[in-house]
């Protein structure tokens, strides 16, 4: 603006004579062009991302009152307490880590064969890779009705495949009932859902593995299996490692599936995940404190895991 | 011993053959969500299933849009993902030039603090957002929707639109500021028309993050003519359990702008993900 003008016609000499408290002021009006670009978005950022969080932690310790948040009453750590000492709580944790436990190596695994092949010369290779992501761009609302629908308990296209085409059960399955089986619905979709992104990631990492080192390799004669395992993983390994932790993330944070498959955690609560549990306990009971501790315990368990991920697995990641 | 091409054969035809057996799996369901929005009312769940439509009609399109109103959640999402997509451009645009170009006290400080935005589980942040909204009055309104929308970009969207803008040489700004320009000259006039390709990956993430973001939306927003449509399409389903039809009329044109935005800007899409593991 106008201090930067000023700035390039003031000549050497005429800058020599300007005092000190005067160039120091010029400094500070500087600094304020830049503050005035950071403005709009540290208002908004400190306003609804880092008020929250901390707002979230104080309202852990108390039993919150919506109506009037004066009245609410400290309670310290009793809102932990009491979900870790709840078996409802405890079936959330297990259906959350599964999840995650599943879906991630089936996504890496799959992702990886799906890269592994589109990343030769082949016909076709954009239309396979658009295709394989379109479940990734599709809302989590609209790919978790369609599962829905397909695991329908009485004409659901999976129970025709699984009863009437490869006659694997004999009775169509009630997926959808049960907190056991509707996990597996869930789960697929996790898995479903999620191959094309990290196929994406692994292409781009492929692509820039240089070809030299395949050709090198081919000429000592190595096996197509023995390139995969001695030259292209190796070198895949930070993206690996990249891949592991986001998804991990992710998969604790599953939720929409979670909240529309199991109509919130029916039957009796056991097919709750850690979010769709917090979610029930705040808006649906109201209990506002217990909802904030159980998110804080999942964003606990997610820095934990992140951390024990990244350090069991840097060492070999700088080489 | 296979001879060379007949070896060379072998790899192709079982590249494709997983190739396509991928591509059934991943299209099958959605073949089912399309044909049965063909199809009439009693024939949703006919045994056995099938993809093609008995008897085709279009009549759960013209119910979902008209009588259901999904014409106006289209049109309320529209207006949230286009006002978002706005703000978020000029705003996450403004910071990551402060952070790429200018000098100012607690500048690694104040990006670390913007680095937490990614760090933290979005749903965790439902509960404080409820009860600040409500307090601003910001519940069951668009703004309140959007503000918090642009707060859930704009750590991501800084954080790419900083690594492109440091990705500019120098010189055509140097020039610019002997010529006397301005701060928000060079950023206007220089940084902002070199970094196309950046803004329109932002823009297009933006985009698809508000046109499906739902668990926001459904705690946020519970005046019914006001919702959007990931929300209104999940209570159709779960008050009219058998109106599969209309669910997915539904569902397909509010799939609709996602696919073509997909389309139309691939490149844009492979090289955002493949730079920033941005999660689509």
């Amino acid at each position: 603006m106008a201090e930067a003008t000023s700035h390039v016609q003031q000549t050497s000499k005429q800058r020599q004579e300007l005092s000190l408290p005067a160039r120091a002021q010029r400094r500070l009006s500087r600094q304020g062009v830049a503050y005035l670009f950071l403005l709009p978005g540290f208002l908004i950022f400190g306003l609804f991302v880092i008020y929250p969080m901390l707002y979230s932690l104080r309202i852990s310790f108390y039993d919150w009152n919506v109506i009037d948040a004066a009245r609410s009453t400290f309670v310290g750590l009793d809102n932990y307490r009491t979900f870790v000492n709840d078996p409802i709580f405890q079936r959330a944790v297990l259906n959350t880590v599964s999840y995650a436990a599943i879906t991630v190596p089936a996504q890496i695994v799959f992702a990886l064969v799906a890269a592994i092949l589109l990343d030769q010369p082949l016909r076709g290779r954009t239309f396979f890779r658009v295709a394989y992501y379109l479940p990734v761009i599709t809302s989590w609302v609209i790919v978790t009705l369609i599962f829905e629908f397909l695991f329908n308990s009485q004409a659901g296209f999976i129970n025709y495949l699984l009863r009437d085409v490869l006659r694997l059960v004999d009775a169509r399955v009630r997926w959808l009932a049960d907190p056991i089986l509707v996990m597996v619905p869930i789960n697929l979709l996790g898995i479903w859902k999620g191959v094309g992104w990290s196929m994406v990631i692994l292409l781009a990492a492929l692509q820039a593995i240089p070809d030299e080192f395949m050709e090198a390799a081919a000429v000592d004669g190595a096996t197509p299996w023995q390139r995969l395992r001695h030259v292209v993983l190796p070198l895949l390994r930070p993206t690996l490692v990249f891949l592991l932790v986001v998804l991990v993330i992710g998969g604790l944070n599953v939720y929409i599936s979670g909240l529309l498959l199991t109509d919130g955690g029916q039957p009796q609560g056991r097919s709750h995940f850690i979010l769709t549990l917090m979610y029930a306990e705040t808006f649906d009971r109201l209990n506002f404190g217990g909802g904030a501790a159980i998110s804080y315990f999942l964003t606990a368990l997610v820095f934990v895991v992140s951390v024990v991920q990244l350090r069991l697995l840097r060492r070999r990641v700088e080489y | 011993m296979l001879l060379r091409s007949e070896r060379r054969w072998y790899h192709l035809a079982t590249t494709y053959a997983l190739l396509l057996l991928g591509l059934l799996v991943v299209l099958v369901p959605f073949l089912f969500m399309l044909s049965t929005s063909f199809k009439p009312q009693q024939y949703t769940f006919e045994y056995p299933p099938s993809l093609w439509p008995a008897e085709f009609t279009l009549r759960n399109y013209v119910q979902a849009l008209q009588r259901d109103q999904f014409y106006l959640y289209f049109l309320n999402s529209l207006l949230v993902a286009v006002a978002t997509t706005t703000a978020t451009v000029f705003i996450s645009s403004l910071l990551a030039f402060a952070f790429a170009r200018l000098e100012f006290a607690g500048k690694n400080a104040l990006f670390y603090v913007l680095l937490v935005g990614l760090m933290i589980p979005p749903v965790m942040l439902i509960i404080p957002q409820f009860l600040v909204a409500k307090r601003l009055a910001l519940l069951n309104t668009f703004p309140g929707l959007i503000v918090v929308y642009i707060a859930m970009n704009l750590s991501l969207q800084t954080f790419l639109l900083r690594g492109f803008f440091e990705s500019i040489p120098t010189d055509l700004e140097d020039a610019v500021r002997i010529d006397g320009g301005s701060r928000w000259t060079i950023f206007r006039h220089v940084v902002l028309p070199l970094s196309r390709p950046g803004l329109a990956t932002v823009a297009i993430f933006t985009f698809l993050y508000s046109w499906d973001e739902f668990p926001w939306a459904h705690v946020a927003m519970k005046e019914a003519t006001r919702r959007t449509l990931p929300v209104a399409i999940a209570l159709f389903q779960n008050q009219h359990l058998t109106q599969w039809g209309q669910v997915f009329a539904a569902s397909i044109v509010a799939l609709i702008p996602v696919v073509a935005v997909f389309i139309l800007f691939q490149r844009h899409f492979i090289r955002g993900i493949a730079r920033s593991g941005l999660k689509g």
